[in-house]
C-alpha cells in the first residue's frame, strides 16, 4: 500500500523520513501532517519516531538502517542519540560512524541482506556496516551515478533504480541484491528515487506528486498491491504470504 | 576499485521505463515523460502571441518596419518574413527551426506564419512545436504618402513680394532664375499676388535662393520659423521655415522723388530721377542733367522714397523740338554722368491735345528724340502727387514735364525672339501689356538682357522680318539669341510640360 505524502510542501518525502521494516524516522516540522500520515499507517507495527540528525531535518539523507539496526553520522549529538536509541526497539543496532562521506542515506542504500554503497566509501564503514546491519556489502554506482542512496530504493521485495540505468545494469544489480529492479521515477519524472520515496517490506510513502502509472509501478516492484497487511488473504495468496512471513520475521 | 564506467561500455541501451503520466514505454528522457505528455504539461509557445498586425501604407504599398523604416516588400518574401519574425515577440526564448508562409488571399488583410520552434523543457528534454501566426495587416498612412495627402512637400517656403503695380521686377527675375538655373532645387512654385513663393524640401537650399535672390535683386528678407510638432522625449522639433523676401518696390521707368540728403549724399543728383533700370542696383538718372547714379537695398531701406508715377501711367506726348546741350556747367562732388545720354530741351505736346503750346522740358533722352517722335512722360504740373519729399521741395524746382522713354511702333508681330517660362501664364489683358512691357525694355537696353537667355523663335518667318520699315527701333541682334535645344518633337513637348513654356507668338 503507497501513501502519497508532502513535508512541508516538498515531495522529496525521502529526504525527510527513514523508514525500515522495524522502525520509521520522521523528521520534525513545522506541522505534524507529514508524522500523522506515518503514525496512521505504522503505529499499529512499529515505531514512528521524531527526530533530528546533529540538528538537521534531513535525516533519511543522513541516516541509513534495516530492520538490524541504524547508522547515523559523526555529527550526531549524545541527546538525539539517546532519544532514537530510547525510542527503538532494543533488537535494532545503532552506531554512530566516523565517516567523511557523512550523507549516509545518500552513499548508502540497503535492505535487510544486501547493501549498495558508495566506491569511495571507508573500509572501516563497510566493516560497521556488515556488522550493524548485518548486510553483504558491495561497492557499486547506478547509471554512473555514485550516490547510489538518491539514485536507487530497493526493499526485500524489490527496487526501483534511476529511470536512466541500461537493462543491463540492472540484470547485474538484480543479481547482487537478490530483488527484482525496475527502472522507473517517481514524483512525475523525478529520477532521484531514493530521495522520493521511502519504502519497507508493505509499505511505501511516496511524494505527492508521483502519478498512478509510477505509483503502480512502485506498488507493483515492492508488491504492495495485495490488499494490505489487514486483508492478507487476498487474491494472490503468494504475495500475501510473503507479507506475512516479512511482519512475522520482523515481529522477532 | 573501478567505478567510474568506460564510455563504451556505458553505451549500453538504457532500458525503457514508463511514462511517468500516460505509461505507455519510453526511452528514458530527462523529464521521464512521453512527448505527448510533456506537451500537454508545458506549451514552448505559451509566450509567442499567435497572433500580431503589420502596418502597411494603402498608398506605396509598403510595410512599416519600427521604430521609423517603411520597407517594400512582396507578399510570401523573405523580407516580409523577416518582418514578421521581427514583429513576434518571445522567439528569443525558444529555437527558431523553421518559418514559412500559409498561403492566403491576397485580399484578405492576413498573413499566416507557420513556425517550427524548439526549446529545453524540464531539466533538458528538446521539445519541438509548429504553430501559426496570423496577422492582420491594418493600414496606416507612411510619412510620405501623408504629406503627399496633407499636400505638405515643403519644409520651407520663400516668399519674394514687391509691392510694385507693375510686375516688370518678378519678369525679370524670372528670367534670371532661368538663366541661372536657380530653380533647380525647387519643389514649387507658385505665383501669388505681387509675387512667387518658392517650396523647398529643406533649409539649406532655400537659404541658396535666398542668397541667390540677395545677389540678383535690391531687397531684404526677414526668416521666420513655425513650430509643426515637436517630440519632448528626444528634443527633435519641427519646423516649417519661411522666408519673405521684399523686393525694392521700385520699377523700371518710374519717376521718383530722391530725400533731399540723400540725393546730396549720391553726388547732388536731383530729387525727381527716372529709374532707368533695375539690376541688382536700382539705377537712376536726373532727366535734368542726365547725372546717374545707384542705389543698392541698403540704401533705399534707409531712406526709402516712393514712387510718383509708375511705368502704367505716363502720358503720351509728341516731341516739337530738340535742342541738345552741349556743354553744361559741372560742380564740386558732382556724381557721375552718363554718356549713353545727352541732356537736351525738349518742347512737347500732348498727343491727345495736339495744337497747344509746346511746353518745355529737361530730358536725358537728346540722343534718341526728334521732332515728331512719340514719348511717354509724366505731366506733373498737372497731376496731384502725394509723396512726403516731393511736398519739401520748392516749387520753383519742380519741372512741369519728365519724360521717361520714347515709344516705338508696335513690334509685337516683328519679334524673331523668345524666352522660356516656368510661370503658368495668365493671359489677361493687363498682364500681356506688363509682359510686352517687360519685352520692350529688353530690346532697348543691351545692359539689361545680359542676365537674359533669349531663344530665337524658328516660326516668325525671317523674310517678313526683313523688310525695312522698321527704322531705329531697337532689336536684338542674331548674335545675342541662343538656339532653342530641341532634341525631338516629343521630348520637347514634355520638357515644355515640366518646367518651361515657349512663348509662342
Amino acid at each position: 500500500m503507497a501513501v502519497r505524502v508532502q513535508f512541508e510542501n516538498n515531495n522529496e518525502v525521502g529526504v525527510f523520513s527513514k523508514l525500515t521494516n522495524s522502525y520509521c524516522l520522521v523528521a520534525m516540522g513545522g506541522s505534524e501532517n507529514f508524522y500523522s500520515v506515518f503514525e496512521s499507517e505504522l503505529s499499529e507495527t512499529i515505531p514512528v519516531v521524531h527526530t533530528s540528525i546533529a540538528g538537521c531535518r534531513i535525516i533519511g539523507r543522513m541516516t541509513v538502517g534495516n530492520r538490524h539496526g541504524l547508522l547515523v553520522p559523526n555529527t550526531t549529538t549524545d541527546q538525539e542519540l539517546q532519544h532514537i536509541r530510547n525510542s527503538l526497539p532494543d533488537s535494532v543496532k545503532i552506531q554512530r560512524v566516523e565517516e567523511k562521506l557523512s550523507a549516509l542515506g545518500n552513499v548508502i542504500t540497503c535492505n535487510d541482506y544486501v547493501a549498495l554503497v558508495h566506491p569511495d566509501l571507508d573500509r572501516e564503514t563497510e566493516e560497521i556496516l556488515q556488522d550493524t546491519l548485518k548486510v553483504e556489502v558491495f561497492r557499486q554506482s547506478v547509471a554512473t551515478n555514485v550516490l547510489v542512496g538518491s539514485y536507487c530504493l530497493f526493499s526485500n521485495q524489490g527496487g526501483i533504480v534511476h529511470p536512466k540505468t541500461p537493462s543491463q545494469e540492472q540484470d547485474e544489480l538484480s543479481s547482487l541484491l537478490q530483488v527484482p529492479l525496475v527502472a522507473g521515477s517517481v514524483n512525475r519524472g523525478s529520477e532521484l528515487v531514493g530521495a522520493g520515496a521511502v519504502v519497507n517490506d508493505w509499505s511505501m510513502f511516496c511524494g505527492m506528486d508521483t502519478t498512478a502509472t509510477e505509483l503502480s509501478v512502485l506498488e507493483s516492484i515492492f508488491r504492495l498491491n495485495a490488499g494490505g497487511i489487514a486483508t492478507g488473504s487476498s487474491a494472490s495468496s503468494i504475495q500475501g504470504e510473503n507479507m506475512r512471513n516479512v511482519l512475522i520475521e520482523s515481529m522477532t | 576499485m573501478e567505478y567510474l564506467s568506460s564510455p563504451e561500455e556505458n553505451q549500453g541501451t538504457p532500458g525503457k521505463i514508463l511514462c511517468c503520466q500516460c505509461g505507455t514505454l519510453i526511452d528514458p528522457n530527462p523529464a521521464n515523460m512521453c512527448v505527448p505528455c510533456i506537451r500537454t504539461q508545458v506549451d514552448i509557445t505559451a509566450d509567442i502571441p499567435k497572433q500580431g498586425t503589420l502596418a502597411a501604407c494603402k498608398g506605396c504599398e509598403r510595410y512599416f518596419q519600427p521604430p521609423g523604416q517603411w520597407v517594400k516588400c512582396a507578399l510570401e518574401s523573405r523580407e516580409l518574413l523577416g518582418l514578421c519574425l521581427k514583429r513576434l515577440k518571445g522567439l528569443n526564448k525558444v529555437r527558431l527551426v523553421d518559418a514559412g508562409f500559409i498561403w492566403t488571399e491576397p485580399h484578405s488583410k492576413r498573413i499566416k506564419v507557420k513556425l517550427t520552434v524548439q526549446a529545453e523543457v524540464m531539466g533538458g528534454a528538446v521539445l519541438q512545436q509548429v504553430f501559426t501566426v496570423e496577422y492582420t495587416i491594418v493600414s496606416q498612412m507612411c510619412d510620405g504618402c501623408h504629406r503627399a495627402e496633407a499636400k505638405d512637400y515643403w519644409k520651407t517656403l520663400v516668399q519674394v513680394r514687391q509691392k510694385a503695380d507693375h510686375k516688370k521686377t518678378l519678369y525679370y527675375l524670372e528670367q534670371l532664375i532661368l538663366k541661372y538655373k536657380a530653380h533647380k532645387n525647387t519643389n514649387g512654385v507658385k505665383p501669388h499676388h505681387d509675387g512667387l513663393d518658392f517650396y523647398y524640401g529643406n533649409e539649406q537650399n532655400a537659404r541658396k535662393m535666398v542668397e541667390f535672390l540677395t545677389q540678383m535683386l535690391p531687397c531684404r528678407y526677414q526668416h521666420s520659423k513655425k513650430l509643426i510638432s515637436h517630440d519632448t522625449h528626444n528634443n527633435t522639433y519641427n519646423y516649417k521655415f519661411t522666408y519673405s523676401v521684399e523686393l525694392v518696390p521700385i520699377c523700371k521707368d518710374s519717376v521718383i522723388c530722391l530725400p533731399k540728403s540723400f540725393a546730396h549724399q549720391l553726388g547732388g543728383i536731383g530729387q525727381i530721377c527716372v529709374v532707368h533700370r533695375v539690376t541688382n542696383f536700382v539705377h537712376i538718372i536726373d532727366p535734368n542733367t542726365a547725372q546717374v547714379a545707384e542705389i543698392n537695398a541698403t540704401q533705399f531701406w534707409r531712406y526709402p522714397f516712393g514712387t510718383l508715377c509708375s511705368c502704367k501711367n505716363l502720358t503720351e506726348f509728341v516731341v516739337m523740338e530738340v535742342e541738345t546741350i552741349s556743354n553744361r556747367t559741372k560742380f564740386k562732388g558732382q556724381g557721375s554722368i552718363s554718356a549713353k545720354h545727352t541732356s537736351a530741351d525738349v518742347y512737347v505736346v500732348k498727343s491727345n491735345a495736339m495744337g497747344e503750346n509746346p511746353v518745355h522740358c529737361r530730358s536725358h533722352l537728346g540722343h534718341l528724340l526728334s521732332p515728331g517722335d512719340t514719348v511717354l512722360g509724366f505731366d506733373m504740373g498737372n497731376t496731384n502727387v502725394n509723396d512726403p519729399n516731393f511736398e519739401k521741395m520748392k516749387p520753383e524746382s519742380i519741372p512741369d514735364i519728365i519724360l521717361v522713354k520714347k515709344v516705338y511702333p508696335d513690334q509685337k508681330q516683328k519679334r524673331r525672339w523668345k524666352l522660356k517660362h516656368f510661370l503658368p501664364k495668365h493671359d489677361t489683358e493687363s498682364v500681356n501689356r506688363d509682359y510686352e512691357d517687360f519685352l520692350q525694355d529688353l530690346e532697348e537696353d543691351p545692359a539689361y538682357r545680359e542676365a537674359v537667355n533669349i531663344y530665337k523663335n524658328v516660326n516668325v518667318n525671317v523674310e517678313s522680318t526683313t523688310t525695312d520699315d522698321e527704322g531705329d527701333a531697337p532689336k536684338i541682334s542674331l548674335q545675342e539669341m541662343l538656339d532653342d535645344l530641341a532634341i525631338s518633337e516629343a521630348e520637347a513637348e514634355v520638357d515644355a510640360a515640366e518646367w518651361e513654356d515657349m512663348d509662342d507668338e
